[in-house]
């Protein structure tokens, strides 16, 4: 079992990195042949560069869009986010303890959040109308994932050193001391990240590296001033 | 098709986005299909293609590895609904479709289905529509035409989508793979023809175009008593002026027209018109074909050359300003020919506002007292470009000349105006009486807020600077209770206080100005 797992997240691993470095890749070589940002856009380099850093840190777009969509999705991902820095410390020592210990509770925002994007999907007509299976299920398995963690951080504990050294073995194939502890709340809880590991690449998750790619927000706005031409417009 | 009966909206007191999506509201609503001659000058196939199946995944992978946009926002809509109440013609008609992400939706299940991973493994599995992906079918082919031909491609949803997704290069991108697959709009490309084979969309020849001119000359000499010129095909002179066809004769555009004639001729700058290329506007934008796009760009860099002018100035059209300010550059640049101290190109708007500040002209702002005048931005302007030197100045610069020329300014609601304005629900190559329904429909939200205004502060007339927008709300208008000259031209303001230098008949006779509406 603790073999099975191993080879798991090996797998997961690979196409997570070699899945969102090839979208990478195919992104940062498809050429954007027009200057097409959503104007009133700034006019210089660092000026996208804050525009790109409002929207990823704040989502000023949705903000100004819809705040209900907004507050849920702004706890979940924060929330996500201070959970994953925190579950640095499976993997090395690094992390202090001040900021680890108060940010478990990051994991109720996600939870949240989580929980408010799925009733919107359901309860919006509009927004029910878009959602395909795959919508629901996401979420869902984000937020069993959520669940499951909680349950160990909050209800019966799990013992971390024995998830640590685990992790280490892993890191450095020492296939020897391989033991996951027989926690089923732990086991359910890994099955499920290396599910989401394995579906990035190819969902729209993708959004998380995309977002610097889309032109309309990464592009500065100087048309006029500097021609811009895309290698296959240049052959016509 | 056109025919079926339907009824006009009524105004309500806000603008209210429907709650239930009505399935296949506007499902009816396909403009008319190009005919082998319209689609033959372009490059297309005359009909639709036997393997159409194959040439659509074909060009949509062509497309994809083109154009980054259509590839990242292919994959990236997380679905988070943010721009499903944001298109005015969702708001307008209640069609889901109609929804942007929706509308994108029937090109992405294709994506989805063809070109990635998760799509052909459910679909494999006979589930497709697990992942948002659909086998591509004929019927979904009539569905993306008529679909693709219910957006204005005015970006509004770009502007509220967290990732800045833009329905407007989706629509492009499907109107593209149909036209290649040989099912081609016929208002679009018939128009497109016409530039090619006359030189502007109107199809209006160089000698017809020579008599507008000297009839306008007469008529601005009538009125004045004095001679202004507007001038067509005169080598040396310093502005190339390129302005959509329809100021050369519809209303209100010709007023808009000899606006500018009065300010160059107060500015006492030499300038012509090019018989050429008497075009702004450029429709290949529209179906979004680079290649049409381009061609129809290269006729003023052509024209340029041919007159030896150092400048050129673009007049009042919205999406023929984003070809000329954000492509113009890319597609028939360097231009390296022209005098590089002045914006290449640079809007009419711009160098009124730069003679307005300088004092060359004689404004009688009294003149337009007995209008009370709000602005429409238009999409393309609004969106999609920039006319002065500071981002924002889309928006300033148009109420400057205005506020300069008018005494009564107000504006509407906030949320349907600068980057928010709603697209007046003609644009994107949907001007065209087969679609009259959607066209209205799609208004409603630019009219609800001009009736706000209307009763709360009186507001009389509609100024905009675009083509499109002039001719779309010269026929809608009366539709929602207005009348149809309430929409003007802004430098049919500027005209109407412009007091010329030698000008007879005005004095201290205020009334000649315009009609009160
Ligand atoms: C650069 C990093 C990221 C940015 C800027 C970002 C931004 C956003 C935004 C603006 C939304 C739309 C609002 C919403 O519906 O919640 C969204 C949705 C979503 N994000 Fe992210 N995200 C990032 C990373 C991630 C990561 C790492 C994950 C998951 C592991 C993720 C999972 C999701 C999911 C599942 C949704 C859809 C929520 C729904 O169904 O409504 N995001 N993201
Ligand atoms: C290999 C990857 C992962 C491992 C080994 C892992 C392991 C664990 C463990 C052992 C706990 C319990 C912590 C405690 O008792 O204090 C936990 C908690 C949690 N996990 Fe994970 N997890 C992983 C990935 C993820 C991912 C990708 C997510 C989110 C999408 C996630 C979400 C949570 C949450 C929300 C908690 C509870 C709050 C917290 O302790 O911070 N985990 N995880
Ligand atoms: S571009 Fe405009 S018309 Fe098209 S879907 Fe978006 S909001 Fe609607
Ligand atoms: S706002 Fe953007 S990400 Fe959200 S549903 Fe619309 S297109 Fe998709």
């Amino acid at each position: 079992m603790s073999l099975a797992f191993a080879i798991l997240f090996y797998v997961a691993t690979l196409v997570l990195v070699v899945g969102v470095a090839f979208k990478v890749v195919q992104y940062s070589k498809t050429p954007a042949p027009l200057k097409i940002p959503t104007t009133p856009a700034p006019t210089t380099t660092s000026g996208v560069v804050m525009r790109m850093f409002r929207e990823v840190v704040f989502f000023e777009s949705l903000f100004k869009s819809t705040i209900w969509t907004w507050i849920f999705a702004w706890a979940f991902h924060m929330g996500l986010f201070a959970v994953l820095f925190r579950h640095g410390r499976y993997f090395h020592d690094l992390l202090p303890a001040v900021i680890v210990g108060p940010l478990k509770y990051a994991a109720f925002a996600m939870i949240i959040g989580l929980i408010g994007l799925l009733v919107r999907r359901f309860a919006v007509n509009r927004v029910r109308y878009i959602s395909a299976p795959s919508d629901y299920a996401m979420l869902i398995l984000l937020l069993l994932i959520g669940i499951s963690g909680s349950m160990m951080t909050f209800v019966s504990h799990v013992d971390i050193v024995g998830v640590k050294t685990y992790f280490d073995a892993w890191m450095t194939l020492d296939f020897d001391n391989l033991i996951l502890p027989p926690d089923p709340v732990l086991r359910i809880h890994l099955f499920l990240v290396a599910v989401l590991m394995l579906i990035f690449p190819i969902s729209k998750l993708l959004h998380a590296p995309g977002i610097f790619f889309s032109p309309t927000r990464n592009q500065v706005d100087n048309p006029r001033e500097v021609r811009h031409v895309a290698e296959w417009a240049e052959k016509l | 098709m056109a025919t079926k009966e339907f009824t006009i909206p009524e105004i309500q007191e806000y603008i209210e986005v429907p709650d239930a999506p009505i399935p296949d509201a506007t499902a009816h609503l396909s403009p008319f299909l190009a005919k082998p001659m319209h689609q033959e000058p372009l490059g297309f196939p005359e009909e639709v293609v036997d393997d159409w199946k194959g040439e659509t995944l074909e060009a949509m992978g062509d497309l994809l590895g083109k154009y980054r946009g259509l590839r990242v926002f292919m994959d990236i809509c997380v679905k988070c609904g943010s721009c499903t109440d944001k298109c005015h013609y969702y708001i307008g008609t209640a069609d889901p479709k109609n929804m942007p992400v929706a509308r994108q939706d029937l090109l992405r299940r294709v994506y989805r289905r063809y070109f990635t991973f998760a799509g052909k493994f459910w679909g494999a599995l006979g589930m497709p529509g697990f992942v948002g992906a659909a086998d591509l079918k004929r019927e979904m082919l009539d569905e993306m035409y008529s679909y693709y031909h219910q957006c204005s491609e005015c970006r509004r949803c770009s502007v509220f989508c967290p990732y800045g997704i833009d329905t407007a290069e989706i629509t492009m991108a499907a109107r593209e793979i149909l036209a290649r697959v040989g099912i081609g709009q016929k208002y679009n490309n018939e128009i497109i023809g016409k530039v090619y084979t006359i030189g502007n969309n109107l199809g209006l020849p160089e000698r017809a175009l020579e008599d507008t001119l000297e009839g306008l000359e007469e008529d601005i000499e009538d009125e004045t008593g004095v001679a202004v010129k507007l001038p067509l095909n005169v080598k040396g002179a310093d502005i190339l002026l390129i302005t959509p066809s329809a100021d050369f004769f519809a209303e209100p555009h010709v007023d808009g027209l000899m606006g500018y004639a009065k300010v160059f001729h107060e500015a006492g700058v030499s300038w012509t018109i090019s018989s050429s290329a008497s075009e702004a506007a450029n429709f290949g934008m529209f179906i979004g074909s680079y290649e049409n796009m381009r061609k129809i760009s290269l006729r003023i860099r052509e024209a340029a050359l041919e007159l030896g002018v150092k400048r050129i100035i673009f007049g009042e059209c919205g999406h023929a300003w984003r070809v000329a300010y954000s492509f113009l550059n890319t597609l028939a640049g360097p231009f390296d020919f022209l005098d590089q101290s002045y914006p290449i190109p640079q809007h009419i708007l711009d160098f009124t506002l730069g003679e307005i500040e300088k004092g060359t002209l004689n404004i009688d702002k009294s003149l337009n007292d007995e209008m009370v005048v709000t602005f429409h931005d238009s999409c393309n302007v609004a969106r999609a470009s920039r006319i002065g030197d500071k981002p924002g100045s889309q928006f300033t610069i148009p109420r400057a000349v205005i506020k300069a020329v008018c005494n009564n300014y107000v504006d509407m609601d906030p949320d349907t105006i600068y980057e928010k304005t709603f697209c007046c629900g003609g644009g994107g190559g949907l001007l065209t009486d087969d679609l009259l329904e959607l066209r209205i429909k799609g208004g409603l939200p630019r009219m609800t807020a001009l009736q706000t205004v209307t009763e709360e502060y009186g507001v009389t007339h509609m100024a905009a600077i675009c083509a499109i927008c002039k001719s779309q709300f010269t026929k809608i208008l009366p539709y929602y209770g207005f009348d149809m000259d309430q929409i003007v031209s802004v430098h049919q303001l500027v005209s109407s206080a412009l007091i010329l230098t030698g000008q007879v008949d005005e004095d201290d006779d205020t009334e000649s100005g315009e009609e009160a509406a």
